[in-house]
């Protein structure tokens, strides 16, 4: 007997929960607990009063066990809203990443040209390294360090993607 | 400004929500609460024998009387001990409210002495937990708690107090409101129940699968089930959680359903064309084989519980509801619309079929007690005196779920989801102290009933007159059954070797024994048995190779099931293995 695998597809959900103790680990438990996939996850307090973060969370299954996670988000207590920006239509997903590049001479030239053309901005530099901070689609940004570990890349920091709905409407 | 201690306001809190009774055990991170219960005298203490007694006993008194059950436990190993208690309310939406102690705040996360991340650990085998970290603050943590534990699908809900939060003090004349941050479901979308009642008017084979739901949206539910089966004609089926809901001598009544439920019931699932799910989840124990469940049916499901929809079975019309909420709907769109019961002749007259199989048939002897027949006699014996049965797991749950019958909600209370041996004990405590006058019977096997035998000693104490009822035939029974059908009957420590003298037992806590194991003499000994106002150990000695069926083994569809012994073979594939 094998363990068969199924086809999976990537969604990108937002979460409004209540900025309080043990939440993320109440989130990310119940996904480990349940066997679902978490690609990346970011958190943040979002509101005036500090009592609501934003949770945006990349995950991949199969259709049925996508729609699982979302009832099984919104069964905890402290999440009162979960969006698939996936499902709802246009939306827009933002990436930060910071990239650590070392060397001299023409590789140096070459990141430095390459992170030019990328629209990756340098935030520091020494005569032997630069770091390189890029904002962009998750594509963009694994393009970029594909590219870089070319030409010296010896450390990379990602942020998790954050995402919003495209127009008015609110997710 | 007055202030109380959190000990004293805890206390007060669990007055005001109507608590009567809690079940713990004392320990060093919750002497503040027990020194505020032993000077008030409105919330009597049963004192368990192990938390996991405690907790199951809350169960036990929370599934009898519809009320959350407290439990009340120290931190570290008092809360880990209360933990399969908590799994198991999580698993069959069970309200409780467990009050763990916890180190105080200063010594959190330095592995002070029994201490525990009961947070952690709890987390997700509750509905939701709390760790209190200022006694301003328990007041509204403890209401939200018990909104929480009975609200919407019932469970389990956790509330960790540091002991130095139980010693401070707080303001108790600050009126916080109350926090109302969760929704839970109620009423269905009429444009949903219209559609569902149009589909079960227009039935040809309709069948209402139902389950524990129905028990914990009250007793209401109940009512509006037998209406609605009236109404419509169709016949029903629930799961081992939901028994009781329709009175198993009400005329629709196939029997429960599942591994272990009736050839009626199982083959009129498959065999429908509407199946209307009314509070149950499809369980891996209800579907069977998933591919080969109920191939051609249009399937309705009602649950209070978003992530119960599509989680195994894709349903065709999913009602987020209050499941008593919205049976009582559909009898209204019923009536008003003037629906007519179809004639289901056909449908019943293959049903009948399917009953002249006679799948609870068993072979009978003069020898031997066999089990079933001891569960018949008992269900005789006590029908009268609408008991209350608690199981353990095991042959003897399943044997009890298919030969006792059950006319009423809340009489039947036994582990489904979790399948937690040494529950029926505990539970049958539990229940006894919700219903002081009731006749309370244990159902049990040798070898379930000593994961939770401490518990005696409580009965003694309490005066509780349970009754446990152990059908003994020296095996691990299930397991042997399943070594048999899986594994060439390689008996892999499935033997209950040096069992205890049970009746010697009794006696030595204070119970009445007895022991019987002539077929002749079983009414006799069951007489006796409920004739002592006492608690009472009853030793039946029964058949030991007994298996139980009928039986749809693991990775099979519903119509392959397996009505009696020799339909076994040895072995298993490893797809089939596999699987629990």
């Amino acid at each position: 007997m094998h363990i068969k695998q199924e086809l999976t597809e990537r969604h990108v959900l937002t979460l409004t929960v209540d900025n309080e103790a043990g939440t993320l680990a109440r989130i990310a438990g119940m996904f480990t607990s349940r066997g679902y996939n978490i690609d990346s996850l970011t958190v943040a307090d979002i509101s005036e009063d500090h009592t609501t973060s934003r949770i945006t969370i990349v995950t991949k299954g199969p259709p049925p066990v996508i729609d699982q996670i979302i009832a099984q988000c919104e069964r905890l207590i402290p999440v009162h809203k979960v969006t698939d920006l996936t499902e709802a239509g246009p939306h827009v997903e933002r990436e930060l990443a910071l990239v650590k590049v070392n060397g001299t001479g023409d590789q140096r030239v070459e990141a430095m040209r390459l992170a030019d053309i990328y629209r990756a901005r340098v935030i520091d530099a020494t005569v032997s390294s630069f770091i390189f901070e890029i904002t962009g689609g998750p594509d963009k940004i694994d393009t970029f360090v594909t590219l870089m570990r070319e030409v010296g890349l010896v450390e990379v920091g990602r942020t998790g993607i954050v995402g919003l709905m495209r127009g008015a409407g609110v997710s | 400004m007055p202030e109380k201690s959190g000990a004293e306001i805890l206390i007060d809190i669990l007055v005001e929500q109507g608590v009567d009774t809690v079940f713990g055990y004392p320990g060093g991170a919750v002497l503040p609460i027990y020194d505020a219960l032993f000077q008030q005298k409105k919330i009597k203490h049963i004192l368990v024998r192990h938390e996991a007694g405690a907790a199951h006993a809350a169960e036990g008194y929370a599934r009898a009387t519809g009320k959350p059950g407290v439990v009340l436990v120290t931190s570290g190993p008092g809360a880990t001990n209360a933990v399969t208690g908590i799994a198991d309310a999580f698993m069959d939406s069970i309200p409780l409210i467990v009050l763990t102690g916890q180190v105080a705040t200063n010594l959190i996360g330095s592995d002070a002495f029994q201490e525990a991340d009961t947070v952690g650990i709890t987390r997700h085998c509750s509905k939701h937990n709390y760790l209190v970290k200022d006694p301003a603050e328990l007041a509204t943590i403890v209401r939200e708690a018990f909104s929480i534990a009975t609200k919407g699908r019932p469970g389990p809900v956790v509330i960790d107090i540091p002991k130095n939060v139980q010693v401070a003090t707080a303001s108790t004349d600050v009126k916080r409101p109350a926090r109302s941050r969760f929704t839970y479901a109620g009423e269905a979308d009429y444009a949903e129940i219209n559609r569902a009642v149009e589909l079960i008017a227009n039935a040809k084979a309709p069948i209402l699968y139902t389950g524990g739901g129905i028990i914990n949206s009250g007793p209401a539910a109940s009512e509006a089930l037998r209406e609605l089966a009236e109404l419509t004609g169709a016949p029903v089926t629930s799961t081992l959680m939901g028994l009781g809901a329709y009175p198993a001598s009400g005329d629709a009544w196939l029997g429960m359903l599942g591994m272990h439920g009736t050839y009626e019931a199982n083959m009129a699932m498959n065999q429908c064309d509407v199946m209307v799910c009314l509070g149950a989840r499809f369980d891996d124990r209800v579907t069977g084989r998933l591919d080969a469940f109920s191939p051609d049916s249009v399937k309705i499901h009602v649950d209070i519980d978003r992530s119960s929809m599509n989680k195994t079975v894709r349903v065709d019309l999913p009602i987020v509801a209050d499941v008593g909420t919205a049976m009582r709907q559909m009898i209204d769109v019923w009536k008003g619309r003037k629906y007519k019961k179809q004639p289901l002749d056909d449908w019943w007259s293959r049903i009948a079929g399917w009953r002249a199989v006679g799948c609870l048939n068993y072979p009978g002897s003069t020898q031997e007690i066999m089990p079933q027949y001891a569960i018949e006699r008992l269900f005789e014996a006590t029908k009268d005196k609408a008991p209350i049965i608690t199981t353990e797991v095991g042959q003897h749950q399943m044997w009890a779920a298919q030969h006792f019958h059950f006319d009423a909600p809340n009489k039947w209370l036994t582990s489904g989801g979790l399948g937690t041996m040494g529950y029926g004990l505990p539970a049958a405590i539990g229940a006894q102290m919700g219903h002081p006058d009731a006749l309370v019977i244990d159902i049990a096997g040798e070898a379930s009933i000593q994961m939770n035998i401490q518990e005696m000693a409580t009965a003694t104490q309490y005066r509780l007159p349970v009754k446990v009822f152990i059908l003994n035939n020296e095996w691990m029974g299930m397991v042997r059954q399943w070594q048999e059908l899986t594994y060439e009957s390689r008996y892999s420590e499935s033997y209950s070797d040096s069992l205890p003298d049970f009746v010697a037992l009794a006696e030595a806590y204070g119970w009445k024994g007895i022991r019987c194991a002539d077929p002749a003499k079983l009414d006799d000994a069951i007489a006796e048995m409920l004739a002592h106002d006492g608690p009472v150990m009853f030793d039946c000695r029964v058949h030991k190779t007994a298996n139980c069926f009928p039986m749809i083994p693991s990775g099979a569809a519903h119509t392959d099931m397996i009505l009696k012994a020799d339909q076994v073979s040895g072995t298993m594939d490893d797809e089939a293995k596999a699987l629990v």
